[in-house]
């Protein structure tokens, strides 16, 4: 059975995962369609980064099924790298490598990985890095970059490799007010693109401008769904309302 | 870790728990390397056993005899180890505080010292006082004899010398200076300073390395056998020449690779242990 | 040249400073020679030491309990044994197992040379070192980064060579750079099997020409030029390393 375009990207059905004896995932399902914007929103510990990992294969599930473009990802034989360069990820601690520049940061992955040409990697690269508007900082380390600007380089990081969906996992949660707003603005022109968004995020006024769905998540569970004003305005469920009000 | 202006705080990078040392590995299997250590060598001795002809007296028998003799140039190394860490210990940590001297000639003539003797190989400082120290001392009318294997132990002691006067700097310097200041705030001396707040912390901090050194100096207590001192490795050499049998090399060169193993590894151990409990401490 | 030779002459005859090395070809030539083997000698040793600490930081984080063992075993019996006992038991004992072979001139020599011996036995001592440099190195690459590379399709091995090793390599210089100091000055010791390196050249000279006092001297500088020329490169190299804004 092909995959279609039409049908979700990413499809998530009665996931569970547990480290040791404690349950993270208690069997979530739910789907991304391309060019969806989903934001997963919920108090820290309810498993919204364990979710994002499992769906790029870095952590294996214990039961359910995670399906990228048709493709069973809780599948031993899964070939992982492919499945990595359709699901590119942003992390909360930006993780880049400090050896090497921001512009070498970006490059790397599709050298060493994907074996392309290095000068066509090299412009492409550069573009992305113009996109980040970081272009002047090509030459510059990680270490000599605010946290903002090694989120951006991170985000470029990932898109070099072309993904199909795009994972953020509280890619804002390290940084402050001012350098947050770059990394959000850098996130919704991709959205505004039609880059298909999976995000992990706190940012309420974010989530509402930007998505097409919200999932509140609690004690490894999805508790309650909807488009962002309705999602905002009417939260059925008393935990819902209890976080949302916390929160705003 | 002191960390630049435009850094970010974030564990990007780890600290490195700590450099050379066995560090993370659990007690079991640090146990296990020993006794695993002890049965190779006891498997090599019975492969040399089973291939000796059957008239000859075995080689554990041949061992057995000549083992006493080398055990006693064993201590013989480790008397030396002993006297050569005590005069090193004493001189390094006058070298040492030296380094940390108000004075600029005394700090800038102990760093050169220091420097010197470290980075020398300790074979060719062991020659140098071998050859270079006269074979005894005239003070008025009292003639001081120098045996070599006295001046051996003077050639071993000026390396560690040197390397205790590192341990000692780097433990003064490791106390924070906010310390000294409110001590001369409150108008202690230079000399209280050092001997009330200063040494009695770092002397702690100072331990692991210097038993380390210690390790390091039991293991360079053969190369006295090379300028003609006797000792275990020179015993054993002769022990080989006489009984001129080649199957004997291996198991009398690992029986006392072993003495030596027994000797520093369980110090290597301590060590470490030392350094995990001062760590948390700190 | 002449000139300087003649001072050396005259500070012979003036002073009885006989620094023959200075104005006699012979006894320099061998100086020099002895130079070159302690050199030679340093610099295929620390390479070679080099390459088994890498593989044995490797083979230490391996999943095969067995793996571990050994190099458990390799290490502290390395370490915890005198370096001139294991040259004598690579060059006399083992030496001597091994069957004899015939050379060019018919002439039944042993199959491995002292200098070979030196360089065996060096290498396994510095290596026992070198592995726990390099494994304390991986061990402080943070499992974020490594998980970053993963996520950016990289697979074990290539995360292994292009992302862990360089980070590691960078935080283990120092260390490193200590043990190799430690490493030029063991490579006196291959004057107990007769390697004509730099102190046994000396020897030979001072026996010949009994000038004790000055080739001591000579001798001790020497060294310490060496090991000062080396660290020299190395903080260099520490410095070119660097990556900058972290303080490894």
């Amino acid at each position: 059975m092909a995959w279609t375009a039409d049908q979700p990207l990413i499809a998530l059905v009665d996931v569970h995962k547990s480290f040791g004896k404690t349950e993270v995932l208690k069997g979530i399902t739910f789907s991304v369609a391309k060019g969806e914007v989903i934001c997963v929103i919920g108090p820290s510990g309810s498993g919204k980064s364990t979710l994002l990992r499992c769906i790029n294969a870095l952590v294996p599930i214990d039961r359910g099924s995670i399906k990228v473009e048709g493709q069973e990802v809780n599948d031993p034989a899964l070939d992982k790298l492919a499945l990595r360069r359709k699901v590119g990820m942003v992390f909360q601690q930006y993780n880049l490598f400090p050896h090497k520049t921001a512009l070498q940061n970006v490059m790397m992955a599709p050298i060493q990985v994907l074996k392309q040409d290095r000068k066509e990697v090299e412009e492409r690269a550069h573009r992305l890095l113009r996109k980040v508007r970081l272009q002047d900082k090509a030459s510059s380390y990680p270490g000599e970059l605010s946290g903002g600007q090694q989120q951006r380089v991170a985000i470029a990081r990932s898109l070099a490799m072309n993904p199909d969906v795009m994972l953020f996992d509280e890619v804002t949660a390290a940084l402050d007010p001012e350098t947050k707003k770059e990394v959000l603005v850098t996130i919704r022109e991709l959205a505004e693109e039609g880059m298909t968004c999976l995000l992990v995020t706190h940012e309420m006024g974010f989530a509402r401008e930007v998505a097409h769905r919200i999932h509140f998540t609690d004690g490894g569970r999805i508790i309650e769904s909807g488009p962002p004003e309705e999602f905002f305005a009417k939260a059925k469920d008393p935990r819902t309302r209890q976080f949302l009000s916390q929160i705003l | 870790m002191r960390a630049p202006p435009n850094s970010t705080d974030l564990p990007v990078l780890l600290p490195m728990a700590r450099p050379v040392r066995a560090s993370e590995i659990g007690k079991v299997e640090l146990g296990r390397a020993g006794l695993w250590a002890m049965l190779v060598v006891a498997a090599i001795g019975l492969i040399g056993e089973a291939r000796a002809a059957p008239s000859d007296p075995g080689l554990l028998a041949l061992l057995w005899k000549w083992a006493p003799l080398i055990f006693q140039g064993f201590l013989f190394n480790l008397l030396v180890s002993f006297l050569s860490m005590a005069i090193g210990t004493a001189a390094g940590a006058v070298l040492g505080l030296a380094q940390v001297s108000l004075l600029p000639q005394v700090r800038q003539a102990s760093w050169f010292a220091t420097q010197f003797f470290r980075n020398a190989p300790w074979l060719v400082l062991l020659f140098y006082c071998m050859f270079l120290l006269p074979f005894e001392i005239r003070l008025f009318d009292y003639v001081i004899p120098l045996p070599a294997w006295f001046k051996a132990t003077i050639g071993l002691a000026l390396p560690v010398m040197a390397n205790m006067a590192e341990i000692v700097r780097g433990g003064v310097q490791s106390v924070p200076a906010a310390q000294l200041e409110s001590a001369e705030a409150l108008a202690f001396t230079r000399r209280q300073i050092l001997w009330q707040i200063i040494l009695p912390q770092c002397v702690t901090r100072m331990t692991p390395p210097w038993m380390n050194l210690y390790a390091i100096l039991t293991m360079a207590t053969p190369l006295i056998s090379i300028v003609g001192v006797q000792e275990s490795m020179s015993l054993t050499r002769a022990a080989l020449n006489a009984e001129g049998r080649i199957e004997l090399l291996v198991p009398m060169y690992l029986m006392l690779l072993v003495w030596f193993f027994l000797y520093c590894y369980p110090i290597a151990r301590w060590t470490i242990r030392l350094e995990r409990r001062f760590a948390v401490k700190i | 040249m002449e000139a300087i030779a003649d001072w050396f002459k005259w500070l012979n005859d003036a002073h009885r400073i006989n620094l023959s090395i200075f104005y006699d070809a012979f006894d320099r030539g061998k100086f020099l020679g002895g130079l070159l083997t302690t050199l030679k000698l340093s610099a295929i040793c620390l390479v070679t030491s080099v390459a088994i600490g890498v593989v044995g930081a490797w083979l230490q984080g391996s999943r095969f309990t067995f793996a571990r063992r050994i190099m458990q075993g390799y290490i502290q019996f390395f370490r915890n044994t005198p370096p001139l006992v294991q040259l004598y038991f690579f060059y006399f004992a083992i030496g001597n197992l091994l069957p004899r072979v015939t050379d060019a001139y018919g002439q039944a020599v042993p199959p491995v040379s002292n200098f070979a011996w030196a360089i065996v036995s060096f290498s396994f001592f510095a290596g026992a070192f070198n592995v726990e440099i390099f494994r304390a190195g991986v061990e402080a690459v943070p499992r974020a980064t490594v998980e970053a590379a993963e996520a950016l399709g990289y697979s074990r091995l290539k995360a292994y060579i292009h992302v862990v090793l360089p980070l590691a390599f960078r935080i283990s210089l120092p260390a490193l750079n200590n043990n190799l100091v430690n490493l030029i000055k063991t490579t006196t010791l291959a004057y107990a099997i007769g390697v004509p390196e730099l102190l046994y050249v000396s020897a030979q000279i001072w026996s010949d020409v009994l000038n004790v006092r000055e080739m001591m001297n000579v001798l001790l500088v020497a060294y310490v030029a060496i090991v000062g020329v080396l660290v020299m490169a190395m903080n260099r190299w520490e410095r070119a390393m660097r990556m900058p804004g972290y303080s490894v």
